[in-house]
């Protein structure tokens, strides 16, 4: 039992966490960064109530909008299963940003430069490509992680900075599309290389790969010896010792497999998206999918909800962007609800009473 | 190479390290109090765009890097509150404020983008020291913020080391627990560590933003929070370590920059990614070496203390 510093409350560990905390938390974070968001945008002179309604409005108001919303949805879904993944066994992959310029990277040299031309190897060897060299990228950072135990939140970020200046070095220089103006692009991919788009939206196939894995993911971590071992190990590694869990494999494999999931949203945003290698082509995917995951607890399943909602949220901060509210207030109301939830996981697992007037003691 | 092109690279080596040795001590502080802050690049970012916000419209530096000192302050404070009283994940919560202040900066800078800065700070060759030959133009003819971490790095060093307040803030990232039956308030010195370290975060990202470029870009931290995060555990947790470690890091920086303009063949993108390949390769050996010394973090960091569990 701890006395909060200037107040009369006192914080007490519960017996068991509040089941409808896991719910309630998440929900009343959103409107608090909402609230302080409106606060910022009131403080500089702006009318918040009509900008939050045309963001609202233009995410989910309108088939349009919705299915922009679901195009967005899709890489930050990809992205956080495989952020999340490494963050059950507490392996902080912050990475995913590079991993996903890497998939992108090898997904377009099998769209443009395989030696065998395309056909209908095509999909299936860019989703291949793209999968690997996201996964051996993350791996870079698993393997010295797994034998010296080298802090992998600083490495991982770093690679992000390597991956993002090799593919600026290709766009801009060797892969340049010679008929591009001199822009920094590749050339377009071919069509054997372009994924199926739903209708005349811009959703593409990219969406059932996302559902698909969500389940498989699922199935994965809850139902298998392996899933059990990752949440044994990130739990507690003496734990996972005495199991006779060998964690260094795990650490190798679940990095690998998390940088693959992030490689192959590098694959589906140039396959479904751009249809060629350019820069900027994750907007900080491999960031909000940190906050994704956190929010979500991890379940796969909520991961789908919770990048539904920050789809929009990204969708309706391109929309206000035209009426002079920079990118940047998303990510600020971002990293304030990752404050919010932070705190509010308070409430799930303690309880907060009033201190007796008596007991002046802060034990 | 002659001699004035090394004294040169030698000159920017240090001013280019500056702001990742603020920083970074930083960092010690509040590593050696038990908090990990990974929030670093955020609070540099705050620092970086309020300074230079403050700066422009009253062109004077000075009255800048006051306001940014605070506003790295004000950062921290939020994590403190997250880590030490609502006992938070420390590393997502370090996440998160460098999310926020990525954000924050953007949005707070978005009107100052590119403005050249009126009154930066100026270079001022300090008397006879500076006429030294080699050592005088490297280390002596410079802005009075390097002057300034010049003082900061013995006296953090003396303040940990050799004194009693520095051996409980020893304490608390030691074992907490210990330190708080003789009598440390654990609460109170986290949160003042923590919020110190942010402000020397808000300096370092001032200096970018004063100093070194100087003008606002969005994210113009460019991964230097990340860097100084690495390089307290290559320091061992040591101001005197910091303080070369940071001018081999603003060397790597200076000559990657150099290179480029020496027409070397290499492509610039390759040139760019120097610093962070040096920082992954840096970190593996001084991880290795670690611990083959047994040289360890302190013992309690990244731990929420809990005076229930004692």
């Amino acid at each position: 039992m701890i006395k909060l510093p200037g107040t009369n409350l006192l914080i007490e560990k519960k017996l068991s966490p509040d089941p409808a905390a896991f719910f309630v938390v998440p929900v009343i974070s959103i409107l608090l960064a909402l609230l302080v968001g409106a606060f910022s945008l009131a403080l500089s002179g702006r009318d918040y109530q009509q900008i939050y309604a045309t963001m609202f409005s233009g995410a989910f108001g309108s088939t349009y909008g919705l299915s922009e919303t679901i195009v967005k949805t899709i890489p930050l879904t990809i992205t956080s299963l495989g952020i999340a993944l490494a963050f059950r066994m507490q392996l902080w992959n912050i990475g995913g940003e590079g991993q996903i310029y890497m998939g992108a990277f090898a997904a377009t040299w099998a769209a443009l430069f395989f030696p065998v031309g395309t056909g209908w190897w095509t999909m299936p060897c860019m989703i291949l490509l793209g999968m690997l060299a996201g996964g051996l990228w993350a791996l870079l950072t698993a393997i010295p992680r797994a034998i010296w135990g080298v802090n992998e939140i600083i490495t991982t970020l770093m690679m992000n900075y390597v991956a993002i200046f090799w593919v600026n070095y290709l766009v801009y220089g060797p892969w340049k599309d010679p008929q591009g103006y001199n822009f920094p692009l590749t050339a377009t991919f071919p069509p054997e290389a372009i994924l199926p788009t739903l209708g005349v939206s811009r959703i593409h196939f990219g969406l059932f790969l996302g559902l698909l894995l969500t389940v498989l993911m699922y199935a994965v971590v809850q139902h298998t010896r392996w899933g059990y071992e990752i949440k044994v190990t990130g739990e507690s590694v003496s734990a996972a010792r005495y199991a006779g869990i060998n964690s260094k494999r795990n650490i190798l494999l679940v990095m690998f497999f998390s940088g693959a999931i992030c490689g192959l949203t590098g694959m589906t945003e140039v396959s479904g998206i751009a249809y060629r290698l350019q820069p900027g082509l994750s907007t900080g995917y491999g960031f909000t999918a940190i906050i994704i995951a956190w929010l979500a607890r991890l379940n796969p399943f909520a991961i789908v909800l919770v990048s539904f909602l920050f789809g929009g949220l990204q969708v309706g901060g391109y929309i206000v962007q035209t009426s002079g509210i920079p990118s940047s207030m998303v990510t600020m109301l971002q990293g304030l609800l990752l404050f919010f939830v932070l705190g509010g996981e308070l409430l799930t697992y303690y309880k907060i009473s009033k201190a007796p007037a008596s007991s002046g003691q802060d034990t | 190479m002659s001699q004035e092109i090394f004294v040169a690279i030698l000159a920017t080596a240090i001013t280019a390290g500056t702001p990742i040795l603020y920083a970074a001590l930083g960092e010690v502080l509040a590593e050696r109090s038990g908090i990990l802050n990974l929030g670093v690049e955020g609070m540099m970012l705050v620092g970086a765009v309020s300074g230079f916000i403050c700066a422009y419209e009253t062109a004077n530096p000075w009255y800048g890097l006051v306001v940014a000192m605070l506003a790295g302050g004000m950062m921290a404070l939020v994590h403190a509150f997250l880590t030490v009283t609502l006992r938070a994940n420390q590393v997502v919560s370090g996440l998160a404020l460098t999310m926020f202040g990525i954000g924050l900066s953007g949005y707070l800078g978005q009107s100052y983008v590119g403005l050249p800065l009126p009154a930066p700070f100026k270079i001022i060759p300090l008397p006879a020291l500076s006429d030294i030959p080699v050592l005088g133009p490297v280390f002596f003819n410079h802005d009075p913020v390097v002057y300034l971490s010049y003082l900061l790095v013995p006296m953090l060093w003396f303040y940990i080391f050799h004194t009693r307040a520095g051996l409980q803030l020893r304490a608390v990232g030691e074992n907490p627990a210990a330190a708080d039956s003789m009598g440390i308030n654990v609460f109170r010195a986290r949160y003042f560590y923590v919020i110190v370290g942010g402000m020397l975060a808000g300096i370092g990202g001032a200096y970018l933003s004063l100093y070194y470029v100087p003008s606002w870009m969005d994210n113009m931290i460019a991964g230097r929070g990340w860097i100084a995060v690495a390089l307290v555990i290559f320091a061992t947790w040591n101001p005197a370590n910091a303080l070369w470690g940071s001018y081999l890091f603003g060397g790597i920086d200076a000559l990657g920059f150099r290179l480029q303009t020496l027409n070397v063949t290499v492509s610039p993108y390759f040139l760019k990614m120097l610093p962070y390949i040096f920082t992954i390769l840096v970190l593996i050996l001084v991880t290795k070496r670690n611990l083959a010394g047994r040289i360890g973090s302190p013992q309690a960091l990244g731990l929420p203390y809990d005076r229930e569990e004692r």
